[in-house]
């Protein structure tokens, strides 16, 4: 019953995942006086590339064909370590932060050589950068999360994420997370989603040789490593309230768990909105201050506040 | 007088048998492989030396982890390391090979001159050279001696691991050995170095303060950075493997130092945990660097070059070459569900254990620690995702790389058999973490904790490999089944990639290795201070006919450290000089002097 209950959360928050990037593409051109596209067009998308026919690159190999299953496999997986309505989740006490960071490393590294696969200047600059970013992501991730388990005393997110009470520290520490989950999810300043300039772009870039069902999985497997990233922040800002068992609290605890990541989702648009996109070496300047702030966090928690 | 052949005696406990099965899962698929390696390459007269020497070489490291006294030790240690030697030197015909020995050669004898030191120093105390009967005497020495001891020790057995700064040997022996070597050098030589450390300094010397684990710890991170920041810009595969070497070190010293300081701090369990999990990236490491070594020795045979700048397209030529290479690369960047996750795993739980049961300062030092990890696990999968991509996909980048064709049979099992073994590694983590335990009670020591319930159980959470790969499987054929149902069967179409309206593809548009880099090479500039030299021609201002673009990198450590020390020999040798003028006359005088010198010396006492 209760696997089921979390396979279940997760198929949703998967459904739900392209509903969030929407959203945040919404708000960011209505804060910029434009109409936009529909909230749904994510959907839409999705369902275009799926039927279309795809081009594979002659040059490329088996790599950049079965590289989009791998990522999608491997970001659900990660998902798996995280909880989002219930207080739980299926790989609740197995693997941990650790093994949900080494999960959506997995999926990089994966989408990393597909980029290279193909031969094109494009996508080897994609990767490149890719790499470059998630080296300098990842320790501060990892340091963020690291704070939270200091808090809660075990380094898994069920046990992160029930926290009765938000100590200070696990608030710089999200602050800290805040940066990863905007360079990881390919934001401005960091990165660009809605241009494919070649002197800016990274994610983009890495899937310029991708189209039709591949691209469709690359996009969702990016919805749901969004998702995944802003429910790790959601719940290390708010905590899950007092859980008791039955079917009406399932459905106030996803109201909430909606509410937040839509609270986290606008703080990150109008963030997106509001700063201009950084040259590629002043992202470390700006991961870097991630960093300082993440080792503010661990200094605090190390002096028990 | 002391006789050798009384004093050599062996003993298999626990450690030595561990590092005894170390070696052999490296050495055998590394002498299947070296078959096909060598035929074709060597006469057959230098088959069989070479063959005899590799042999020799595994017996020497297997007597130095059995050794049951220091004497017997050292003579295996110096056996090893002269073996060694006349391995890397084997193309003697060409000269960086023997320049290569040459470092080798010296720094090995820097680190067995420091051993040699603390063993005749323990030898001073203890009258005897047997392992136990040291270990009694320890308390004697006196708190100075003991921490030079340490630090001897520490020198001694961190030159041959390879830890900076003194790993400059490993970049240039490892890679200029035949690779069948190579893969037993970085995968079973430099961890004989660890047992050495573990056996003398920890086993027998003991750890009387935390500051000996801190240090370690220090040395350990050093060595992560500065290992996995030059494999990240290495253009050469084997040395950029070298110095991955001498990173996984660092990664393993991690393990070993946090469960330095946590003896110290009486903290026995997690003291066990911390050494387990650095005992079981030993035997990792050994598995995928060893499989690494001889994947870049197949591309070298296939293609005549160890330069990945003119490599590309292997994986349609060398399709097993590359599948192997590939889950090496996936090992070794720690990525799951493959084995160097597992030891990764334990090792940032082991330092997250120590982070949460230490006190104040010692929990913000080991976070830091996880922290240091985190980084050098993120450069480490760039470094192997830059070797594998521009290795082995995409357009040939030489000729060479073009006409490549697969190796034979008896290579391919070499890498086979260790491939297989990072599978065995790890889904059979639990059973393999039950055995590290046991092994590394030996070394902590403090009150026996039963087993858990069949899992790796550390700081509340578990890890269980099994299950996680399972999973993951499943989610990957799941997805799969669910995309071909929603959007039926496959409908693809082959075409040339894009070449921004150029001439067609050609190898040339594709990112280099050095291109690749290039990021890390600019946001670490203050480590790497890259220099560049931009030359032109030009026939006109408009008009450039040629366009010479150089970059290099400064070797800080050659550079800074080792070249004042070399000029400083020199300098004194020259001064030297006025006493060496080659008159018979001045010599047959300065034994004159000496021997009354001495006379005069044995009178006065």
């Amino acid at each position: 019953m209760k696997t089921l209950l979390f396979i279940i959360q997760i198929l949703v928050c998967i459904c739900l995942a392209p509903l969030v990037s929407g959203l945040m593409r919404k708000i960011k051109n209505s804060l910029r006086m434009r109409k936009g596209a529909p909230v749904l067009q994510p959907y839409y998308n999705l369902g275009k590339y799926i039927k279309k026919e795809e081009v594979v690159s002659e040059h490329s190999s088996f790599i950049l064909r079965y590289a989009p299953y791998v990522v999608l496999a491997s970001t659900v997986t990660a998902f798996l370590f995280v909880p989002v309505f219930h207080y739980s989740c299926l790989l609740s006490e197995i693997g941990g932060v650790v093994a949900l960071f080494f999960f959506l490393s997995l999926g990089r590294f994966f989408l990393v050589l597909a980029g290279l696969d193909a031969g094109s200047s494009f996508g080897g600059m994609g990767s490149s950068r890719e790499m470059f970013i998630a080296s300098l992501a990842e320790p501060v991730a990892i340091c963020a999360m690291a704070v939270v388990g200091l808090k809660s005393g075990a380094l898994h997110l069920p046990a992160a994420l029930n926290l009765v009470q938000t100590p200070v520290s696990v608030i710089v520490a999200a602050t800290a997370l805040l940066f990863v989950v905007i360079a990881e999810t390919s934001r401005i300043p960091v990165d660009n989603q809605e241009t494919h300039l070649e002197l800016t772009m990274i994610h983009e870039a890495m899937v310029l040789e991708y189209s039709g069902r591949s691209l469709a999985i690359l996009e969702l497997s990016a919805h749901i490593k969004q998702i995944l990233l802003l429910s790790v922040l959601a719940g290390m800002l708010w905590p899950f309230p007092v859980y008791v068992p039955d079917s009406g609290a399932y459905l106030w605890s996803a109201a909430f768990f909606a509410g937040k990541v839509a609270c986290i989702a606008v703080i990150v648009s109008v963030m997106e909105v509001m700063v201009a996109k950084m040259r590629l070496f002043r992202v470390v300047d700006f991961l870097g201050f991630g960093f300082l702030l993440s080792i503010l966090a661990l200094v605090m928690a190390g002096l028990g506040v | 007088m002391i006789g050798l052949w009384e004093n050599i005696s062996f003993c298999f406990d626990p450690l030595a048998v561990f590092f005894l099965l170390v070696i052999t899962v490296v050495s055998i698929p590394s002498l299947i492989y070296s078959y096909g390696y060598l035929t074709g390459h060597y006469s057959r007269a230098r088959i069989f030396v070479i063959t005899s020497g590799t042999v020799l070489f595994i017996l020497s490291m297997a007597a130095v982890v059995c050794s049951a006294n220091l004497l017997a030790f050292l003579f295996a240690w110096e056996l090893m390391s002269l073996v060694s030697y006349f391995l890397v030197v084997f193309d003697h015909e060409n000269h960086q090979s023997v320049d290569a020995g040459l470092i080798y050669l010296i720094m090995t004898h820097v680190g067995t001159a420091f051993l040699l030191a603390a063993v005749l120093i323990m030898y001073h105390y203890a009258g005897s050279f047997d392992f136990s009967v040291v270990r009694n005497t320890i308390p004697l020495i006196p708190a100075a001696t003991r921490h030079m001891l340490f630090l001897f020790l520490l020198i001694g057995f961190g030159t041959k691991a390879g830890v900076v700064p003194l790993h400059v040997w490993l970049p240039y022996a490892h890679p200029q050995a035949p690779s069948h070597i190579s893969s037993i050098m970085s995968g079973a030589m430099i961890k004989v170095a660890l047992y050495g450390f573990l056996r003398i300094a920890i086993g027998i010397i003991g750890i009387p303060s935390a500051w000996w684990g801190i240090g370690v710890l220090s040395v350990a991170v050093g060595t992560c950075f500065v290992g996995i920041m030059y494999a990240l810009l290495e253009r050469d595969i084997k040395r950029l493997l070298a110095y991955s070497s001498v990173e996984n070190i660092g990664v393993i010293l991690l393990g070993i130092g946090a469960a330095m300081v946590l003896m110290s701090k009486q903290q026995y369990v997690l003291a066990e945990i911390a050494c387990a999990a650095g005992l079981f990236h030993i035997l990792n490491h050994a598995v995928f660097k060893g499989l690494l070594f001889l994947g870049a020795g197949s591309v070298y045979k296939a293609t005549g070059t160890r330069d990945l700048e003119r490599m590309g397209g292997l994986i349609k030529r060398m399709p097993w070459t590359a599948a192997f290479f590939l889950v090496g690369a996936l090992a070794i960047a720690g990525l799951p569900p493959l084995n160097g996750f597992v030891s990764e795993w334990l090792i940032f739980q082991s330092l997250f254990g120590a982070a949460s049961a230490l006190p104040g300062a010692l929990k913000i030092f080991f976070v830091f620690m996880m922290v240091c990890l985190a980084v050098t696990c993120g450069l480490a999968a760039a470094c192997f995702v830059r070797a594998f991509g521009v290795g082995f996909l995409a357009l040939p980048r030489s000729s060479r790389a073009e006409q490549a064709s697969e190796v034979p049979l008896s290579m391919k099992m070499g890498m086979g058999i260790l491939t297989v073994g990072i599978g065995i590694l790890a889904f059979c983590a639990t059973g393999l973490w039950h055995a590290m335990r046991f092994v590394a009670h030996g070394i902590t020591g403090g009150e026996i904790v039963p087993a858990g319930t069949g899992e790796l159980l550390l700081s509340g959470t578990i890890l269980n490999m099994p299950v996680i790969a399972g999973i993951f499987g499943v989610i990957l054929v799941l997805g799969y089944c669910m995309v071909r149902l929603i959007a039926g069967p496959e409908k693809v179409r082959r075409g040339a990639t894009w070449d921004c309206g150029y001439y067609g593809l050609t190898s040339r548009n594709e990112y280099t290795a050095t291109a690749f880099s290039k990021p890390f090479r600019i946001a670490f500039s203050f480590f790497f201070l890259p220099q560049r030299r931009v030359e032109k021609l030009r026939e006109s201002y408009y008009h450039v006919s040629s366009f010479k673009y150089e970059v290099r990198t400064i070797p800080v450590f050659k550079q800074y450290f080792y070249a004042p020390i070399v000029k400083g020999f020199f300098v004194v040798a020259q001064r030297m000089k006025i006493f060496q003028m080659g008159s018979v006359h001045w010599y047959l005088g300065y034994i004159l002097f000496m021997f009354i010198g001495v006379i005069i010396f044995v009178l006065v006492h």
